[in-house]
């Protein structure tokens, strides 16, 4: 019997294509094994106790990075502090209240506009606004603001997601009883879009961890070691831009890499969070 | 009582009028400012002059400011990084989309999502100390910190938004061709190429704008390993991108100095290259979304 066989042509086009993709997911791969690997390797070992408890000194000749870390950890509060209120009241305006289309056209554009530019174009922008026009100095409330612009779209937008899956049903239920407008935001639609407010501070801080030519300019070099209140009106450099400056800089690259393992290992925390949550969240949301 | 009530939900409903209009107030805040703080330095050079010359000296005694260099570097680096990324993030994106097992996929998307997560930072020192040694040794120039390293760089760094927004667009291809297309007898991968590609060009059209983007705007990463001295572009020599021509010289341009104002003209022709690429990739977006 003769075997239904493919003509060479088409078998040797299968092979090509299928060895192309292999070689790409592998290439894909292999990038990914060998940053982490060469990273943590590199850096685990210098992460030690006095690393990370202390401040740079020069009369130890000892570097510290904890006021970094400090500085990285009171811009993510100060960041997140302002752009939830923003976000979430813009997803609820967009979803709750526009009625015009061409306002939310608007608006959505807008966003998208944002989440378009780069980081360096936010540095001087905020620097400009914020360090010069309203006079804060380089700071870090100066460097949270600038993030709170960066990330506003983000929060915006998780919001929107999940507001659009409270059911209509529930809203007509409670305007049915007799609630106003605000009660029924209140009661009904805030408790239902946790999820999406969750999902976006989650993206935000990985996005502000790995930050750096925005804050540059904006939130400055120092390394003092403050509490969050004075910190706040002071300059402070964050892990990212401790790394840039301690390897380009000084090229101390044991203490860069160092802090580029800390800062993969804080990536590498924050995506298996985002995965959990967002797991835990479509299963509650499918019971 | 009720006007009261009425008075109330009006106020309500103008803060989140207000909350709203935030994201618009953003974009208008940052085209003003950088217009506004662009344009004196562009006016007091020409902008022939600006965009044409091909020598930056900013500090000499004679002070030059042509941008060329930074503007071409930008396109060479980024036209690079492209050729380089696309290709192998679309064919990881349809074997991830199409081909591979559910472990497979779900773990090599981890892999991707960890790979947009790291900070550039940690890309730029991963190339300093690999990449821009590498190339000094394998090519044999006298220093490594090139246009060729900046470009690989930049191709890992877009590589994982190229996958993502990719696999979005391959898996909104409807079920209904491909089956027809493997039931008059092509095979899988002929299938996946042949008709769920053309299917989803315009979502991988937007994904190659998408890393156009990304590569265009990196400042971190580019300005550890690219050398930083405004060279006109050349694959093995020291070169100077938009981006980090204005990162590089704000830290001791002196303020109301020609100088800073011309690196602000320089961020203003950035974000016009930006703008133009956003409305490219919004064009392409709602293209699909009017097909489906």
């Amino acid at each position: 019997m003769k075997k239904n066989q493919l003509t060479l042509r088409r078998r040797g086009y299968i092979l090509l294509m299928r060895s192309l993709m292999l070689f790409s997911v592998g290439i894909t791969c292999a990038l990914l094994l060998f940053l982490l690997a060469y990273v943590l390797v590199k850096g685990l070992p210098g992460v030690t106790w006095q690393l990370l408890s202390g401040k740079p000194s020069y009369l130890t000749d000892t570097i510290g990075i904890l006021p970094d870390i400090l500085n990285t950890l009171y811009i993510i509060f100060a960041t997140l502090l302002i752009v939830i209120p923003l976000g979430v009241g813009a997803a609820i305006y967009l979803t709750e209240y526009a009625q015009n289309k061409r306002l939310v056209g608007l608006i959505e554009y807008a966003a998208e506009t944002l989440s378009g530019i780069p980081s360096i174009i936010y540095g001087l922008v905020g620097m400009l606004f914020f360090c010069q026009f309203l006079d804060m100095k380089t700071s870090l409330l100066a460097g949270a603001l600038t993030l709170v612009i960066m990330n506003l779209p983000t929060v915006m937008r998780t919001t929107q997601e999940s507001l659009k899956t409270v059911p209509q049903s529930y809203r007509e239920g409670a305007f049915g009883l007799g609630a106003g407008k605000w009660r029924v935001i209140r009661t009904v639609v805030l408790p239902g879009c946790v999820d999406g407010v969750i999902t976006g501070c989650i993206l935000t801080v990985g996005r502000i961890v790995g930050e750096s030519a925005a804050l540059l300019f904006t939130a400055g070099l120092a390394h003092a070691l403050n509490g969050f209140w004075a910190s706040l009106n002071s300059a402070g450099a964050t892990l990212t831009v401790a790394l840039y400056f301690y390897a380009k800089e000084q090229g101390k690259f044991e203490t860069a890499f160092a802090i580029a393992a800390i800062l993969l290992l804080l990536t590498l925390f924050i995506n298996l969070l985002a995965a959990l949550v967002g797991r835990y969240f479509k299963q509650r949301r499918s019971l | 009582m009720k006007n009261r009530r009425q008075l109330f939900e009006n106020i309500v409903h103008g803060v989140f009028l207000a909350l709203g209009l935030i994201t618009v107030g953003c974009v208008l805040l940052i085209t003003v400012y950088l217009v506004a703080s662009g344009i004196p330095a562009i006016r007091e050079i020409g902008l022939f002059e600006f965009l044409g010359g091909q020598t930056w000296a900013s500090t000499a005694a004679q002070p030059a400011y042509g941008i060329l260099p930074f503007i071409m570097t930008s396109i060479y680096g980024t036209a690079g990084a492209v050729l380089l990324g696309v290709p192998i993030g679309f064919f990881t994106a349809i074997y991830l989309a199409k081909l591979a097992p559910p472990t497979v996929k779900s773990s090599v998307s981890a892999a991707v999502s960890l790979l947009a997560g790291i900070p550039s930072v940690v890309y730029g020192l991963v190339g300093m100390l690999v990449l821009v040694p590498g190339i000094r040794i394998w090519f044999k120039v006298p220093d490594g910190a090139s246009l060729l390293a900046a470009i690989l760089v930049l191709a890992v760094m877009i590589l994982p938004s190229i996958i993502k927004v990719s696999i979005t667009a391959l898996e909104a291809v409807p079920k209904e061709y491909e089956d027809a297309s493997l039931a008059l007898g092509a095979t899988a991968v002929e299938t996946y190429f042949r008709i769920s590609v053309p299917t989803a060009r315009s979502g991988i059209a937007a994904a190659v704008a998408l890393g156009v983007g990304r590569a265009i705007g990196e400042t971190m990463a580019v300005m550890m390993v690219s050398g930083n001295v405004a060279n006109m572009p050349s694959l093995f020599q020291s070169v100077r991108f938009l981006t980090t021509a204005v990162s590089s010289e704000m830290a001791y341009a002196s303020e109301g100095s020609l100088q800073r104002q011309a690196l602000f003209s320089i961020a203003l022709v950035l974000f016009l290259f930006i703008m133009l690429i956003n409305a490219m990739l919004n064009l392409l977006l709602k293209q699909k979304a009017e097909r489906s």
